[in-house]
């Protein structure tokens, strides 16, 4: 089952390793990692996601408790809540026209952007979640994609639910 | 705080100094060499060269398990390190309390491959509870606080602290916080009343109880409450091989080891048992064999003090976060009161099964008047020093052999790698433990094969005058491999026979100590008699062993508790083929 972990940890040199290095060392997928600061310098967000049954998420949890670094934890999966990934994709529009219209009529059906273009060149911005994502690039997929880049999922509770000290 | 500037490296000794650091064992070079100078210029902390940097970490390893006190370790860069990681690794499967500093090549040159330059903090990452790598002078006191504060609260583990030169060199104030608080850590030692009162009401509902305690239970002074609830309940006990000594082996309710090479009461009751209460034990592969067959009518209490060791190989219904001698003090207030619940004629019914699989002796062997038989040597050490020893072991038979035959009756006095499985431990740990305690006798139960691995902590000993007392089980191989080779590869014994052994006796010598070589079961007690009568002097027994022993009862990989291969009558050939 799909998870996504949403982690508060000091904002220190080689926390990242450490979780990084959890997960290998004891054989844990990860499926997605994204990291950055927070609104107080000395914490980072991350936010993982995983496969697992539950006796699975919960050694994972645990053994993430254990780092020192990790000051607070939650399974976003466990409640009501908002994931989004940023995709940038660039496809080849030389040629005609046609091409780079095709790649902005599909961007204004995902309620995607160009954000910049080239005579050969079109690359399209978009967020949403993974399954979004995932159909824009189907859909693009009679073009020629040059180039994909995706974030990785970012997530946040609804309502009241925060992850905060 | 004082305004005087001092360096780095003499904030770091004043830090071990207000920690109450008696001993540090190390071995210098370039990048601790300002820690080295340090260290030279007082008297307070008192530095004990090894020979080598592992046996540095396992002499600072056999310190801590034979106190609970932190051991604290110090090397230089580089090789330094990398030398130490078995150790690090070592102390950090058994959850031992210990503080590696580790000089560092200067923070300038950190990552342009400098003479002597690892990656101490990755190289250690997986291998330690947390390690720093400090870059500002100012932050040299605070992390050592944080060190020894991690390294002994919790669940106890190895912390490295990674010094550049130049840091060590620079001038800074000192003052040693007197407390720390980190957010991200904040271990709980009491137990969760709720928890604590479930425990014991399923405990007093038993009527196949079976109480399994683990290296949690040896330390934090965890086997007096343990003790007293054992005793009141009448439950019978059975340790891992890292908690023995918890409850004493004379105890009427203690079954001996379980696992692999336990006891057949022990697996047995573990089972058929309906309560199981599991104090400070992480069901090791080693203990619960193949896990499908583990106890199936087993209901589980569990006290930990880590939350990742619970559920972790087996579901576990009433789970208890906290140090094993708190949460046993409160179950023990609570369970007083209610012993009159106890169903006494079941757990009887239950006693007279257990006693029923106890009379099949199974640590029993075959005495021999030819070939000295190992486990005899464990049981006349045990006479002769009347069973009040620190035993350190390596790994392999003779370790397994001393678990079962030497009876611990105090906890921290059995110091052997469990979880890691280090051979080379036995030597460099018993030196830190006499160190520890200069009064006590040490003895190190070994093996040819493993006592090689760090033979060169012999000049250690003769440095700092270590009465130790080495019993080496000679039976020319690497004796767990050649049995299990016998086993399961058709007696194929591939590199396991030890070609080419140095004279022990004369090994032992030339590095100023006295060595007796034994070949004659009846020459066994006296040379024993001999050797630790000499108080003053490190002895080297060499013991000549019958090569062909093996170690029983054993439960075979794949198999359960109740699947156990007992020892085959002599000349049994079918019982020992069915073992493969």
């Amino acid at each position: 089952m799909r998870r996504i972990l949403s982690i508060l940890m000091e904002n220190e040199a080689g926390a990242l390793s450490r979780v990084a290095g959890l997960f290998s060392a004891r054989g844990y997928n990860i499926e997605s990692l994204t990291v950055a600061p927070t609104d107080d310098e000395s914490l980072s967000r991350m936010t993982i996601v995983t496969h697992g049954n539950d006796q699975i998420i919960e050694q994972i949890t645990k053994q993430l408790h254990k780092l020192i670094d990790v000051v607070r934890l939650i399974d976003l999966t466990g409640g009501l809540h908002i994931e989004r990934e940023l995709l940038l994709v660039k496809v080849a529009t030389a040629g005609h026209g046609t091409k780079r219209d095709e790649a902005a009529r599909l961007a204004n059906i995902f309620r995607g952007r160009i954000i910049d273009v080239t005579g050969t060149t079109c690359t399209l911005e978009l967020t949403g979640n993974s399954a979004k994502i995932d159909a824009f690039l189907e859909a693009l997929s009679r073009l020629e994609i040059m180039e994909v880049v995706r974030s990785g999922i970012s997530g946040i509770g609804r309502g009241k639910r925060a992850l905060k000290l | 705080m004082s305004d005087k500037e001092i360096t780095g490296a003499e904030i770091l000794i004043r830090c071990l100094q207000d920690e109450n650091i008696e001993f540090i064992f190390g071995y210098p070079g370039g990048a601790a060499l300002h820690i080295y100078d340090a260290l030279y210029q007082q008297d307070r902390v008192r530095h004990i060269l090894a020979r080598h940097e592992q046996g540095a970490a396992h002499a600072a390893d056999g310190y801590a398990r034979s106190t609970g006190k932190p051991g604290v370790v110090l090397v230089t860069s580089g090789p330094g390190v990398t030398n130490a990681v078995t150790g690090i690794a070592t102390a950090y499967m058994d959850s031992i309390p210990m503080v590696i500093i580790a000089g560092q090549v200067p923070s300038t040159l950190i990552g342009d491959d400098a003479f002597q330059e690892v990656d101490t903090v990755g190289i250690t990452r997986p291998c330690v509870k947390h390690n720093f790598l400090v870059t500002d002078v100012n932050k040299i006191a605070a992390t050592m606080k944080k060190a020894f504060h991690i390294a002994s609260s919790g669940r106890p583990g190895p912390v490295v602290v990674d010094l550049p030169k130049d840091i060590t060199n620079q001038l800074a104030p000192y003052e040693y916080p007197k407390d720390i608080h980190i957010r991200s850590y904040q271990p709980r030692d009491k137990g969760h009343g709720k928890q604590i009162a479930r425990g014991v009401d399923l405990l007093l509902q038993a009527k196949r109880p079976i109480i399994y305690t683990g290296g949690g239970a040896v330390f934090g002074g965890a086997h007096l409450p343990l003790r007293e609830l054992v005793g009141m309940l009448k439950f019978p006990c059975t340790s891992t091989l890292m908690g023995l000594g918890a409850v004493a082996a004379s105890d009427p309710n203690f079954l001996g080891m379980l696992g692999m090479h336990g006891t057949y009461e022990s697996n047995m009751a573990m089972h058929d048992c309906d309560v199981m209460f599991a104090v400070g034990a992480r069901f090791d592969d080693r203990v619960t064999g193949d896990l499908e067959k583990f106890s199936p009518g087993a209901r589980i209490v569990q006290i930990d003090v880590d939350p990742s060791s619970i559920g972790k190989n087996v579901p576990v219904e009433v789970p208890i976060v906290g140090r094993c001698g708190e949460v046993l003090a409160e179950m023990l207030e609570r369970a007083k009161p209610r012993l009159g619940e106890i169903d006494r004629p079941a757990v009887d019914a239950w006693w007279k099964q257990i006693e029923k699989w106890k009379g099949l002796n199974s640590l029993a062997y075959a005495e021999s008047g030819e070939m000295i038989k190992p486990q005899f040597v464990v049981q006349k050490m045990m006479e002769v020093t009347g069973g009040g020893a620190f035993v350190t072991s390596d790994v392999g038979q003779h370790q397994m052999w001393a678990a079962q035959h030497y009876g611990f009756e105090e906890p921290l006095r059995w110091i052997n790698s469990g979880g890691l499985g280090t051979m080379g431990f036995g030597l460099p740990a018993a030196m830190g433990v006499q160190i520890a305690h200069p009064d006590a006798t040490v003895a190190c139960i070994t093996g040819d094969a493993s006592i090689i691995m760090c033979i060169q902590e012999l000049s250690t000993c003769k440095q700092y005058g270590l009465p130790l007392k080495i019993i080496n089980l000679n039976n020319r191989y690497m004796g767990m491999v050649r049995q299990w080779q016998e086993f399961f590869y058709a007696r194929r014994y591939a590199h396991s026979y030890m070609d080419a052994l140095p004279d022990f006796v004369a090994l032992a010598e030339s590095f100023g100590h006295a060595g007796i070589r034994v070949e004659k079961p009846g020459d066994v007690e006296g040379a024993l008699r001999e050797a630790f009568g000499m108080k003053k002097q490190l002895v080297f027994v060499d013991v000549i062993t019958d090569p062909s022993e093996n170690v029983y009862p054993m439960i075979a990989a794949g198999k359960g508790h109740n699947e156990m291969h007992l020892k085959p009558a002599p000349g049994d050939e079918q019982a020992a083929r069915e073992l493969a």
